[in-house]
């Protein structure tokens, strides 16, 4: 079964695990995918759900961001249910999906004006296009977001959770259509969140070289 | 949280400028159906006049059930639904701003209209006003009694007749009101009864309309 173990020195540092997940367990119909699945993170940490196709690993994280019901089990923030905290977890976590959660219609900018501001925090347009800039979309800010390449938008798309500031991210195969050096900016960008205190949660097939904060894995094969 | 309000509104309203021909098709819908019972029935105004009310409410019925698919459809294809679904704002909150969105691209301009086209069923003088006044009250009855089903059925396959099953027999109360106010006033016995009625679903269905297409939607999405 997979399970995390704690490292017994953060323990003592980090009495409480900022966020947890005890016993989860999730079924599609009436499917098995996975079970006993534990894990805790603390401020300053990743991990990282490795697994083949079909292993859940897309399930737990939308599990751990309230968009799934687990079969079983349930995710703690700072102690508390994550259920129960309703809004208040959602203000703690930003999720980019394997679908880029962004409009055609409206350009890259506009889409993270209008995510903030249904977010209930919204932000002036030049600090959207800075987020955009810093992920290397310079120049196509303001294009509508279909004239863009599947990789411009993954960042257009990673580029919303620079801007939210929310401690914990959840990025489902964020590296997918990135090239290289885009892949290079994005650990960039997450070893600069993880070193500002901040928590990560992803999924990947990639070995990440540019990160050097420490790094967990959660295995989902049985 | 006004401002989240207004965010959603203001987005849906940009995307349905961008995508002129939705709502075009609508408005379009309407007019054709409304224009085809003369040349059915025959130019006779004697048999026109007592269908008047009956026809430009089922159109309009008819009209806003069809634009009902995109009101959560295309948010949830391209992921953004779930961004909302976790966006750290009251679901229902959100809901209502679509709601709102929805009727002013759809139903609003249907009321508009009808005016128009009622001079085709010679309707003249209160009758057509209580007809405009009715539709302005009970279109968006409509929208918020249609997001229930519209929630319900994201992501289903052949979602739209479904929508037409779950929906139709809960509109039935606004037809008839909203037809039975033009004709009370035809008749003379005036138009406030229906009318108060009327204003009474759309109190009610603008409370309940968000929280259960809010709810629906949680599990929908799922």
């Amino acid at each position: 079964m997979p399970r995390e173990h704690r490292n017994p020195y953060n323990a003592h540092f980090f009495p409480e695990p900022v966020l947890s997940a005890e016993n989860l367990a999730c079924s599609r119909g009436d499917r098995l995918v996975f079970r006993c699945v534990e894990f805790s993170l603390e401020s300053g940490q990743m991990l990282l759900v490795t697994g083949i196709n079909g292993s859940g690993k897309t399930s737990l994280l939308r599990i751990v961001c309230g968009l799934l019901e687990p079969a079983e089990g349930e995710i703690r923030w700072g102690g508390k249910r994550a259920k129960g905290l309703g809004e208040d977890y959602f203000a703690k976590l930003a999720y980019v999906g394997h679908v880029n959660g962004l409009k055609d219609d409206l350009s890259a900018t506009e889409n993270i004006r209008i995510w903030a501001g249904v977010s209930g925090t919204p932000v002036a347009p030049e600090e959207a296009r800075d987020a955009l800039r810093r992920l290397g979309l310079e120049g196509r800010e303001d294009l509508p977001v279909r004239w863009l390449s599947q990789g411009q938008k993954r960042r257009a798309a990673l580029a919303r959770v620079l801007i939210a500031k929310r401690p914990l991210w959840v990025l489902d195969e964020p590296f997918t259509a990135l090239d290289r050096e885009s892949t290079a900016t994005v650990e960039a960008l997450l070893q600069e969140h993880l070193e500002g205190g901040g928590m990560a949660l992803l999924s990947t097939h990639q070995e990440l070289s540019g990160i050097t904060a420490p790094l967990r894995r959660l295995g989902l094969d049985h | 949280m006004g401002s989240v309000l207004g965010w959603i509104i203001r987005r849906d309203l940009v995307l349905a400028l961008r995508q002129r021909t939705d709502v075009m098709t609508t408005l379009v819908f309407f007019v054709i159906v409304v224009s085809l019972f003369p040349l059915g029935v025959g130019p006779e105004l004697e048999k026109l006049r007592p269908l008047a009310a009956g026809v430009l409410w089922v159109a309009a019925l008819l009209a806003s059930m069809l634009s009902l698919g995109r009101l959560f459809a295309a948010d949830y294809a391209d992921g953004t639904l779930e961004q909302i679904l976790i966006a750290p704002q009251p679901l229902s909150l959100v809901v209502l701003g679509k709601i709102i969105a929805h009727w002013l691209v759809s139903g609003m301009p249907l009321a508009l209209i009808a005016p128009i086209l009622g001079i085709q069923y010679d309707l003249t003088g209160e009758p057509l006003f209580v007809l405009l006044i009715s539709l302005l009250i009970g279109t968006p009855v409509l929208s918020a009694i249609g997001a229930v089903g519209a929630a319900l059925t994201v992501g289903l396959r052949g979602g739209g007749v479904l929508i037409a099953l779950l929906v139709l027999p809960l509109y039935v109360p606004v037809i008839i009101f909203g037809a039975g106010a033009v004709e009370a006033s035809a008749s003379g016995i005036g138009p406030e009864g229906h009318l108060s009625l009327l204003a009474a679903f759309l109190l009610l269905s603008l409370v309940v309309g968000p929280l259960a297409s809010a709810a629906a939607l949680r599990i929908s999405v799922e």
